[in-house]
Parts: C-alpha cells; structure tokens; sequence
C-alpha cells in the first residue's frame, strides 16, 4: 500500500488542529505565503494584527489567559526581526508560545537572500528553544516537540523557522502528540525529604510569609495555596507576576512587595523569620539591595526551574518541582504553627501604612490612582486587566483588586512598553465573556495603537483607559528623584487627540478631565461594546508610592506624596 | 577555581552556539572547550572548563541542563579523573639547540614531529602543569607559536559518564 505524503504546510495547520489550536495570530509575507495558502482551507481563525510585535503580545495574552501556548505565523527578515520584543517579553514571564516563521528558501540560506534574517540565531538567548526545519521529513517531531517544550516544564516560547521550499515538501506525517527528548525531563514532584523539612519549618515559624509569584499561576496552584493560607493562618505576598494568585480583597493578603510593593508587604518580608516563595526568582525588583533582604528568615523555596533556587538568594529548603503539586504535598501532611502575634502585627502595619493615593482629589486634576480605584470597583469580579509599562503599571497593581488568576496581564521580566493593548485583545479572544479592560499610558499605547484597527476590525469589546499625564512617566519619576527634576526628553509633547485617533479607526472615545467626567466615561464603557478609548487626563506629575530606590533594603521606604 | 565539566549533548544543527551563548550571555569565564563524538551515535561530549566560585559553577551546571539539547553534565573536577590536553609548539631551533630542545622534549616525553632548518615542532600531551612547564623551559629558545587542543577528561575506574 502507499503511504499517502503530506505537504509541509498542511502538516502545520494539521498539527495545530491536534493540539487544539483554535486561533493564530499573524502577519503574512512572501516566505510564509505557502502557509498562509494551507490555513485558508481550514477552519483555524487567524487575527491580522497590524504589527508582528502584536502579534506576539495578542499570542501571550491569550496564553496568560487560557494556559494554552498562544501561536503565531510571521514572515522572513523584517516578520520575523519584528517578533523579537515580543518573544523577549513572553521568555521573561515564561509564557507558552509556538511561533513559526517563514524562512527563504533553504537553498538561498546564508547569501544574504532578499528578506533573510538569521531568526533562530537571533532569538536564541530569548526562546526555550527553536528550530531551523531543513526538511519536510523533520516537521512533525519538531511540530510535536515545540508544543510539548512551549506547555511543560517552566513555560515558554518555542520557535520553528520554516524555509519557503519546505513548506511545499512533501513527507509522511505521523504526528504524536506525546514525544520523548532526551536532554528535557522536567522534575514536578518534589523531594519527599525537602518537603518534611518545609512542613517542620513551618510549624516552628512564628513569622512566616507566603511569597508567591507567576509560577502559581503557571502551575494553577491558586486552590492548594487558598487551602494552605487558610489551615496554617499565614500572610501572602504576591509579585507583579502573581497577583491573581490568591483573592486580592482577602484580609491576609499583604499586597506587592518591592520597589512600588505595599509597605506591609516590605515590612513582613523584612522581618519574617520564614519566607515561603513559590514561583518566584527573586528580581531585583524585588529583592532590594540583596545583602538585607530578608535578613532574620530561613527561605524554603520551591519552583520548576532547579536554576532559579539559589541564583539570587541563598536558599535553606530548595524544593525544585511543579508549585501546584509541592503545596498539596506540604498540605497533606501540614501542621499549623503559631501566628496569631505575628498576623496582630501585621494589622497594624496595614492599618498605620494604607496605599497612598487612594484619596479622592480636592478638585484639581484627576489623581490617577483615583481613577484606577473606580474602574476596579465598577468592573466587579468579572474582568481582565492588561496594562502597560510605566506608573499606570504600578497604580493598577497597586490599586486594582485583582481577584482570580489569570485575570492580570503585565510585562513583569521584560517591562515592554506596547504589550498591554495587544495582550488585551488576545485576552479578550480567549475570554469572549470576559469584561476586558486594557490600563495603558500615553507613552506606552503610541507603541502599538495601530492595533485599534485590529480591535476595530473584529469588533472586539474592549475597554482602553489611557492614564494620560502628558510623560513618560515613571521615566520622569525617576529624573524627579534621581536627576535634580531634569525632565530631559520625557514630555510627550505633541501627542495627539486620542478621542480623534479612535475614531478614525472607527471606535468610541471619551475624554474625562475631572471626577464627573471619569465617572461617566468608565460607565459609558461598562454599557458600551468596545472598543472604547477612555482618556483620563490625570495630575501630570503624580509620583508613584511607596517607593524603595534600586539596591536600597526594602523596608527602607520613600513614603513621599500625600499621607492618610 | 577551575571545573572541568563533561557534557553530553544531542548532536544537532547549533548545539555548540547554543553552549557558546550561554556562557557569554551570563558572563561565565570558559577556559577552553573541546567537542568529540562518544560511543553513542548522535551524542557528542564537550568537555568545558571553567573559572569559577562554587556557587557559579552551580549556576553554570544548572543553566547547561536548561538548553534542550543538554542531555548530561558531570563536574569531573569532583571525582578523580585523568585529564589531558594536547599542545602542538613551534619553537626557533638551529643547529645548535636543537639537542638541548631535544632533551627537554624527552623529559616530558613529547615528540619531535617537524623539524625545519631553524625551527621545530614539539608535540606534547599532559595536564595543565606539565603543558605550563615545558612552554617555559623552551620560552629560552623563542617560541613561535603555539596551538593546543583544549582539555579532555574521563572519570577514573570503570565508571562512566552516562547519556541516559
Ligand atoms: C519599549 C520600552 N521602551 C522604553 C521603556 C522605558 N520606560 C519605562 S516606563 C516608561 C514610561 C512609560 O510612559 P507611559 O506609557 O506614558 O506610562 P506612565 O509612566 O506615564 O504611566 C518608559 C519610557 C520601556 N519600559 N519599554
Ligand atoms: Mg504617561
């Protein structure tokens, strides 16, 4: 009998329909054309971004949403290059991706060819891994290996470059979604040993803290971590990456940590005598100057990535394996400690160091964080918030009750200004019920505002709320402290009317410069289907607070601003 | 200090930029690298020093385990193991130093395996300290040039550095 041959791009859209793709996210281009042709035969949907960097960023929302990699097509040369700040953002935060790119053809490979780039060797340092396929023959192992690096083990993005020639090959195609690489064995049960040593650690602990961050997210650990909050009586913190975590309205909820983290969170990680981190890596960001972080605690630290335990921080209790089934080890066999003085203690702090900002203004200009408060308060529990980078960023973690995980998209590793509105819409794909919500900054969403038309165009109900203060300016924050307030090239001077830019792409905009006008425009929002520009013209030079300067200790806070 | 790693690795397209990259991008300071093939087809070994504390050799061991086509890594330099590198040196010799060159070189128990009327080549094989001695008995008579093959390494006995 005759096997029945396959070509390259019919194995790609194949495959992807066996993994349960349901929508890709690109940008066509000569090299990729063969592809693009094969896709128009199937039922997968594909979203024409306006920009590759898009595409990436819409890829990762979708994954941060659904815990499914997000896949995106681009094309040779410039497709490709323009991938890189995306690819790059999604590496930092280990989000699972499968990008496969259109390469010239293989005959063509290192003469400079029109439209050649070197993608794989570009991306190396900032993919899990990726391929240069040198023939039909090697796709469906490749195919088959890129989801299954992408979606186990520390998540993230996978590519494939793709020569033209390879696409029209023709090969058998036995695709199995199962494969075996013999350098890739991910440990996810813990140490049996490592996990009695947490469990005595924190029965002894009289000051523990949980210290959680985007792992607990990856590995869907939120119900273990209620569980073990609940039983042994002890505090969370959760990084930029990890809030949604743990209900961010819960009473034993401390907030972030780190350089804009809450003042409780600073001050019970300072003073704890058993630190808890669970997916997390210890950012400088984070951490603060590292010789006092953490000075009086004894840190049990448990994530995928045996790298990460001990590369920033010396750890007592390294437990490498998948957070999710870590904590139900530790709660099967927990006993709760005493803590009842070390949680009185914390209520004080909490009560004596509330976020600033959260007042109402006293007429003036709308305060930012004012506006962030009433956003969250009317979106409910139903929402995802995206952001971008910058002071936005910081208020919306800050200020915004984030509730259930997978609910908070944000640049955390990277800082990518530009990803918010991209990541909103591959939000709102992957979440159709979802109120979706993008915070973005002046600054941040001139990096990818083209994508209005993207929203536009598939009608996708979204809600933009531009904290519009006029600057870069958690840049100009820092030329406030740091530089004798020389404001050198942060004042977006000549931005334009955002309520006209919308609605030449055809959406809704409102301007709202005092506390009436915001009111309105975040209800006109909540009624209206998207998109919807909200540009909030806020106080210009608001700083953001409480604020710990780089390599500083972290409980040595700048209160700054307005006090309670 | 000095750590000899043994790594095995898939034999695939970039496998060496991969390794390469990886000690560049995190600021690792590799000594010499040398890459062979084993006895299992499709597997090739690199042998790898590095400068470092113990907690950066850690890093390194961890961060080499991460790249997909690592399959092991091994510090040699915990266990007894014979190590070995090859250095070819071409060195001024006329008529009249070449016996003396010629003793040193037996001393050592290197070869003589050129020889042209005012130059040499010496072929020797040893450990760091031997390669560091021999370079400096025979600095005396000029040396021209000099090309060595980098470490390579086994573990002592019959155990072996497996790939699986
Ligand atoms: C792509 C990129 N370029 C530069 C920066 C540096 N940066 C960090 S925050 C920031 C200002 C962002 O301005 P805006 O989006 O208006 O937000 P704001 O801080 O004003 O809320 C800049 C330039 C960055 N994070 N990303
Ligand atoms: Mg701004």
């Amino acid at each position: 009998m005759k096997k029945k041959m396959t070509k390259g791009a019919a194995m790609i859209t194949s495959a992807l329909q066996k993994e349960g793709v349901e929508i890709i996210f690109g940008y066509p281009g000569g090299a990729v054309l063969p592809l693009y042709d094969q896709l128009y035969d199937t039922p997968l949907r594909h979203l024409l971004v306006r920009h590759e960097q898009a595409a990436v960023h819409a890829a990762d929302g979708y994954a941060r949403v659904t815990g499914r990699p997000g896949v995106v097509f681009a094309t040779s040369g410039p497709g490709a290059t323009n991938l890189v700040t995306g690819i790059a953002t999604a590496y930092m935060d280990s989000v699972p991706l499968v990008l496969i790119t259109g390469q010239v053809p293989g005959a063509f490979i290192g003469t400079d060819a029109f439209q050649e780039a070197d993608i794989t060797g570009i991306t190396l340092p900032v993919t899990k891994h990726n391929y240069l396929v040198k023939s039909a023959e090697q796709l469906p192992g490749i195919l088959s290996e890129a989801f299954y690096l992408a979606s186990t083990g520390r998540r993230g993005p996978v590519l494939i470059d793709v020569p033209k020639d390879v696409f029209d090959q023709e090969a058998l195609f036995d695709y199995k979604i199962e494969c075996e690489i013999p350098g890739y064995k991910p440990t996810y049960s813990g140490h049996a040993g490592q996990i009695s040593r947490a469990v005595k650690a924190i029965r002894a602990a009289k000051k523990p803290v949980i210290f959680g961050g985007g792992g607990l997210i990856r590995s869907e650990a939120s119900a273990a971590l209620e569980k073990l909050v609940e039983r042994a009586q002890i505090p969370v913190i959760l990084t930029l990456m990890g809030l949604g975590a743990y209900p961010g309205d819960s009473a034993l909820f401390l907030g972030m940590p780190g350089m804009h983290g809450s003042i409780t969170a600073n001050y019970a990680l300072s003073e704890a005598d058993l630190i808890i981190a669970t997916g997390v890596r210890f950012d400088d960001r984070v951490t603060g100057k590292l010789d006092s972080f953490a000075n009086h605690a004894k840190i049990i630290h448990i994530d995928i990535d045996p790298a990460e335990i001990g590369k920033n921080v010396q750890i007592d209790v390294p437990i490498v394996g998948d957070v999710k089934i870590v904590l139900e080890a530790i709660l099967n066999k927990l006993q709760p400690g005493e803590t009842s003085a070390w949680l009185k203690q914390i209520e004080n702090w909490q009560k004596q160091h509330p976020m600033p900002g959260g007042l109402k203004s006293s007429g003036g200009a709308l305060k930012p964080q004012q506006v962030i408060r009433e956003i969250s308060r009317l979106c409910g529990d139903n929402a995802i918030v995206a952001t971008d980078v910058g002071q936005h960023q910081m208020w919306t973690a800050q200020h915004f009750i984030i509730r259930e995980p997978r609910t908070f998209l944000s640049s955390g590793g990277l800082g990518t200004m530009g990803y918010g509105f991209p990541a909103s819409i591959g939000a709102k794909l992957a979440a159709p019920d979802k109120k979706v919500i993008c915070i973005t900054g002046d600054g941040s969403f001139q990096m990818n505002i083209q994508e209005l038309a993207t929203a536009v165009n598939n009608r996708l109900d979204i809600t933009i709320a531009i904290i519009n203060n006029g600057y870069l300016g958690m840049v100009r924050q820092w030329q406030d402290i740091f530089y004798d307030r020389r404001y050198a090239y942060t004042r977006l001077e000549g931005n334009p009317d955002f309520i006209k830019v919308a609605e030449a792409y055809g959406a809704t905009g409102m301007r709202a410069c005092d506390e009436q006008e915001a009111a309105a425009a975040i209800e006109l929002a909540m009624r209206e289907k998207g998109p919807v520009v909200l540009d909030f013209v806020v106080e210009p030079e608001e700083n953001v607070y409480p604020m710990v300067a780089p390599n500083r200790p972290i409980n040595d806070i700048i209160i700054g601003g307005e006090r309670s | 200090m000095k750590h000899v790693l043994a790594v095995l690795v898939e034999d695939k397209p970039g496998v060496l930029t991969r390794v390469a990259g990886l000690f560049s991008r995190r600021g690792f300071n590799i000594d010499n690298i040398a890459v062979g093939e084993t006895v299992s087809p499709g597997i090739s070994r690199m042998t790898i020093t590095v400068e470092g504390s113990e907690t950066i050799i850690e890093q390194v061991v961890k961060q080499l385990h991460k790249l997909v086509n690592v399959i092991r890594v091994s510090n040699l330099s915990e266990e007894p193991s014979v190590m070995r590198e090859l250095m070819l040196i071409k060195v001024n010799a006329e008529a009249g130093s070449r016996s003396d060159i010629q003793q040193i070189v037996e001393t050592f128990r290197g070869k003589v395996v050129d020889v042209s009327p005012d130059s040499m080549i010496i072929e020797v094989t040893g450990n760091e300290e031997k390669m560091e001695a021999i370079k400096l008995l025979l600095n005396d008579f000029g040396i021209k040039e000099i090309v060595r093959t980098g470490k390579v390494a086994l573990l002592r006995g019959s155990m072996v550095t497996r790939d699986s």
